[in-house]
This record gives C-alpha cells, sequence and structure tokens, in this order.
C-alpha cells in the first residue's frame, strides 16, 4: 500500500495529502473485507455443521419429538426429566466416575513414570518407550474396546494372570458384573490415556532446568522434596492439559462403551454419550436425548474452565 | 554408585512394565488370531497348529479392501480441505489485524470442547435432509466443519509467531494479500501444515460415531466404523474378530511406525495447544 501511495506524495505534499488519505482510508476497509474472505469458507462450513446443529439441540430439547411426527412444545419439560429422572441421573454419575479412572490413573501413574524415566531412562530407550506408549492413541478406540473385552472376559489375559499368582478367586466376568463394569470400561480408559499423559509430562520434565535439581540435591532434598518443590510446579501447563484431554476424554466417552459393554449389564456403564445415541435413534425421544446432549456439553465446559483458568492464573505468576 | 545403579533398573523395569501393559491388548489378539476359527482360545498361549488362513478369512468376511478404498476416500475429501481453509482463517485471525476477529476467534474455540454427541442428533435430520445420509459425504461434510475449532486455533498459534518484518517487506515489494499468503507465509508454515494434516487424517481414521449413526453401510464408512460393525457380526467367533481387528489396524501402525516421530511430536503439540 505504501509502495503504491509514496511517489504521489513525492511530487507535491501539501496539496495532495487529503486525496491519498481517502484512499488509505478505502483501501484499509478493502483489506479489511479481504481479510474476511480468508475467514469465510472455514466460518460457513463451522456454521453449517456444528453452530447450526447446536443451537438445533438447543431448539428440539423444548419439543417432544419422535422423529416423524409433528413435535410438540414441551417446554423444559425434558430438562425436568434430566435432573430428576433416577436413571438418567446414574447416567450422568457415571461419567463423572469414569474421571476418576480417565483422569485420577493416567495423570498420579503418568507423574510417577515420568518422574522415574527422567532420572533414570536415557536416549534410545526412550525414543522406544515414546513410540510404543503412544500406540494406544494411534489405534482406533473401538480396537482398544474389542482387544479389552477379550482381555477381561472369564477367558481372557486377566483372570488367566489372576488364577497363576494364586488370586483364581477374584477371576470372573469383568465387563459382566454389575459392581465391576463401570470400573473395568475406566480401566480401559486409563489404557488408551495413560501413555499420552505420561509423554506430555515426560517431555515437560525435560524443559526443566537441571540446575535447579542440582541445588535442590546439595540443600540434601530427597527425591520426594524434590518432586514437590520443583517438578510439579513447573509442570502446571502440561498437567492441565492432561486434566482437560483426560476430562473431555471422560465425560464425553462413547466408542469403549459401545463396544464393551453397550452400556449394560443393566444400566451399570450406561454414560451419557450412550443414552443420546439410544434415546434419539431407538427410543425416539429426541426431544430428551437434546436436552441431555446440551446438559452434556455444559458440562464439559463447566469442568474444563476451572482447569484452564487455574493453569492460566500460574503461568501468571 | 550402586544405589544410583540401583535405581537405574527399577526405573527401566518400570518401563518396561508400562510398555507391556500397553502392548498386551495386541499381543493378547495376535495369539488368539491363530486359534482355529470358532474355539474359545485361553488367555495368552500359542497354539498348537497356528491358523495363518484366519487373517485371509477375515479379510474376505470384513471385505477389506473396500473399506480401505472407502477409509482413504474419506480421508482424501476431509482433510486437504480442512487443512486448506482453517489455514486461510488462522492467517486472517492470526496475522492480519481484522476488526471483529476476536470474536470469530472466540467462536471458534468455544467448539475445542465439543463433545461429538452433542450434535449428533440434529446432524443425522440434516444429513438426511440433504439426502445424503449412507453416502460418504455424509461423513466428510459434517467432519470438516467439526475440524475447524482445532484446525483455526492451530493454525493462528502459528500465524501469531509468524514475523510480521516480512509481510511488511513484502508489501513494500507491492504483494497482495493474496500472494502474501501463498508465496510468503504458507511455506514458512510448513511443519504446522503436516502436522495438522497428520492429526487429521488420525482422528478421520478413526471416527466412530459418525460412521456409526450416518452411514449403515461399512463400505461407506470409516476404519473405525468397519471395525465397529465387523465385531457387531462376528462378536462371539474370538480368533476371527481378533484377526479382522489386527487386519483393520495394520494400515495405521505401519504409518505410525514410519512417521513416530511426526506422530508424536504433532499429537504432543496438538493436545499442549488444544
Amino acid at each position: 500500500m505504501t509502495s503504491a501511495i509514496s511517489p504521489v506524495r513525492s511530487i507535491g505534499e501539501s496539496h495532495l495529502t487529503a486525496a491519498p488519505r481517502a484512499l488509505t482510508k478505502r483501501r484499509a476497509r478493502g483489506a479489511q473485507l479481504r481479510g474476511w474472505l480468508f475467514v469465510i469458507p472455514a466460518l460457513v462450513a463451522y456454521a453449517a455443521f456444528v453452530l447450526w446443529p447446536i443451537f438445533q439441540t438447543f431448539r428440539y430439547s423444548f419439543y417432544n419429538w419422535d422423529g416423524v411426527d409433528p413435535a410438540q412444545w414441551a417446554g423444559a419439560q425434558n430438562y425436568k426429566t434430566v435432573f430428576s429422572n433416577e436413571q438418567l441421573i446414574g447416567v450422568i454419575g457415571h461419567a463423572f466416575e469414569l474421571i476418576l479412572f480417565f483422569s485420577g490413573i493416567p495423570v498420579v501413574l503418568g507423574l510417577a513414570v515420568a518422574t522415574v524415566m527422567r532420572r533414570f531412562v536415557t536416549g534410545r530407550m526412550s525414543t522406544v518407550a515414546r513410540t510404543v506408549l503412544f500406540l494406544p492413541q494411534v489405534v482406533p478406540l473401538v480396537a482398544a474396546g474389542i482387544a479389552w473385552s477379550w482381555m477381561l472376559s472369564t477367558t481372557g489375559v486377566v483372570d488367566e494372570v489372576l488364577s497363576k499368582v494364586g488370586l483364581g478367586s477374584l477371576a470372573q466376568s469383568w465387563l459382566g458384573g454389575f459392581n465391576t463394569a463401570l470400573p473395568a470400561v475406566g480401566v480401559i480408559g486409563a489404557w488408551v490415556l495413560l501413555g499420552l499423559c505420561t509423554v506430555l509430562l515426560y517431555a515437560g520434565m525435560t524443559k526443566v532446568d537441571p540446575a535447579l535439581y542440582e541445588s535442590a540435591q546439595l540443600d540434601g532434598a530427597g527425591p520426594f522434596r524434590e518432586f514437590l518443590a520443583i517438578t510439579l510446579p513447573a509442570l502446571r501447563q502440561e498437567v492441565a492439559v492432561c486434566v482437560t484431554v483426560t476430562v473431555i476424554a471422560a465425560l464425553s466417552a462413547f466408542d469403549i462403551v459401545y463396544i464393551s459393554t453397550q452400556g449394560g449389564p443393566g444400566d451399570a456403564t450406561m454414560v451419557p454419550g450412550l443414552e443420546i445415541y439410544q434415546l434419539a435413534f431407538y427410543n425416539r425421544q429426541v426431544g430428551l436425548a437434546s436436552a441431555l446432549a446440551l446438559v452434556l456439553m455444559v458440562l464439559v465446559i463447566g469442568c474444563i474452565l476451572p482447569v484452564q483458568w487455574f493453569a492460566r492464573r500460574g503461568a501468571e505468576q | 554408585m550402586i544405589i544410583a545403579r540401583r535405581n537405574s533398573v527399577t526405573g527401566t523395569v518400570l518401563l518396561v512394565i508400562l510398555m507391556g501393559v500397553t502392548l498386551l491388548p495386541f499381543v493378547s489378539m495376535f495369539t488368539s488370531a491363530l486359534f482355529p476359527s470358532g474355539t474359545y482360545p485361553l488367555g495368552i498361549s500359542w497354539p498348537a497348529h497356528p491358523q495363518w488362513g484366519n487373517f485371509v478369512q477375515a479379510f474376505d468376511v470384513a471385505n477389506m479392501g473396500a473399506i480401505f478404498a472407502s477409509s482413504v476416500s474419506i480421508v482424501i475429501g476431509v482433510v486437504p480441505v480442512s487443512v486448506l481453509i482453517a489455514t486461510l482463517a488462522g492467517f486472517a485471525l492470526g496475522h492480519l489485524r481484522l476488526r471483529g476477529g476476536q470474536i470469530a476467534f472466540v467462536l471458534f474455540v468455544l467448539g475445542l470442547t465439543l463433545p461429538f454427541e452433542g450434535v449428533i442428533v440434529p446432524l443425522y435430520y440434516e444429513i438426511r435432509d440433504m439426502d445424503l445420509l449412507g453416502s460418504r459425504w455424509a461423513i466428510i461434510l459434517p467432519l470438516i466443519g467439526l475440524f475447524m475449532p482445532f484446525g483455526v486455533y492451530w493454525m493462528r498459534a502459528h500465524f501469531i509467531s509468524a514475523p510480521r518484518e516480512l509481510s511488511e517487506a513484502a508489501r513494500v515489494d507491492g504483494a497482495t494479500t493474496w500472494q502474501l499468503f501463498w508465496r510468503v507465509h504458507v511455506p514458512l508454515a510448513r511443519p504446522a501444515l503436516a502436522s495438522l494434516a497428520i492429526l487429521l487424517s488420525v482422528w478421520t481414521w478413526n471416527q466412530f460415531l459418525l460412521s456409526l449413526v450416518l452411514v449403515d453401510n461399512p463400505t461407506n464408512g470409516t476404519m473405525a466404523g468397519a471395525l465397529g460393525a465387523f465385531q457387531g457380526e462376528w462378536g462371539t467367533n474370538i480368533p476371527l474378530l481378533s484377526a479382522g481387528s489386527l487386519l483393520i489396524l495394520t494400515p495405521t501402525i505401519i504409518l505410525f511406525v514410519v512417521f513416530q516421530r511426526h506422530f508424536v511430536t504433532a499429537l504432543l503439540q496438538g493436545s499442549l495447544k488444544g
């Protein structure tokens, strides 16, 4: 822009300034418009297949609709059902229980393993470890579900190992028992996410200045003190990322549950994602499914915002 | 010295155990895939007569050739377009000073945490009204939209740190915004583009929910969708199911091992930024 204007200026600046200024303004507006042209394709795709469906979910949630006949206005009835129906409350509760497994195990165990790796594992070994631990991130969750359903069955590896170490009395169909099914699903999720968290935390630890550890050791700090005083504070952001990713995975779990238990036995492993699917496409209660979908979206944001806020605040300090 | 060495052994052992647990499901699938079709293998054990033919049989019954072709064409339909339009938007929102750009960006960011189940019901009716149910477009079009929050976020993060002096120099030389984008900034963004393309390919390949709801014929769906359908049909035949699952996993695992450095970096950065 400047290159086009400058020759004009050099001829006679005094009486020509008004014209270029108008020109610049028009050009600036043109640049704004052209800039928005870059954004529009993405915005259109996003609006058509995300924003519009979200709005539709919101709209459906105020109707009783079987997906075929004309919809009946239902007011807030569907939301009342979500928050008063014992089965649906249980379903939301299951999602929170899964957080214990999907987030708790990978973050805690991941921190422990990454700490050990940082101290004692070198070069080649850590490259191999990264590759292997990342494998669950690359294969579809469906495959994880299939493999683990078989491993957790009565003829599977888990029971075989238990009976070999003399705990044969514990052997059972883990995904088939009312009390063990949800934790078993949680273990599958933990398996999927543990590698990601470990590698993420390990990568964060390698960025910590080794001099900090040296001076801590000179001050006589043991490995535990060292971990609490140096490692953990430095990893605030990585931990926040792990928690964010795993909490989203837990609350919106679908593939693993669909494949391994279909929500059973009874409703023991029914989670919001699967419930939405079944309500809408099998029970033909589109309105109720949409209300639950909206509650789920709000829940996810409600759980993630505090984590992000916590991470931001830490970064500013 | 002795303590250090013992600790180092502990560390290695712990790591090896963790890697073993990670690999266990794959090993378990592999050994059970070799038992005679229809039998119930016990835990991890090597069969007396390995039935390599199970893989051939699974290839035929799962219609692997058609499924592979379908998944590849879905990836080709989703990834280049998504990367292109996300890059355009990321460039404008990160590098050009757009009035109202901040609002558009926040709008995209809000979609980052969206569980796909939240929009799957209206998507079904939307795709039905477009008369696309059952076709590959039923997966391709929504996925492009659903990938926008991450794609735009990712590319904006790259362009916001791109050197401004370059743009100013190009402007002085008379470059238009379009030339500035293609000639100067896209070539510089190549690593970010490659990572984004890898991530979106993996997520497309492994997409299950859209394939399950919007496409009833597995030969028009994704790999993950086909695997789910295969489990529904052959769920009780453990050896055949294991053989089929492994076949379906093979292309992904081969690609992962070949490009593992890129994969790991992409996934690490992807989750750190996302």
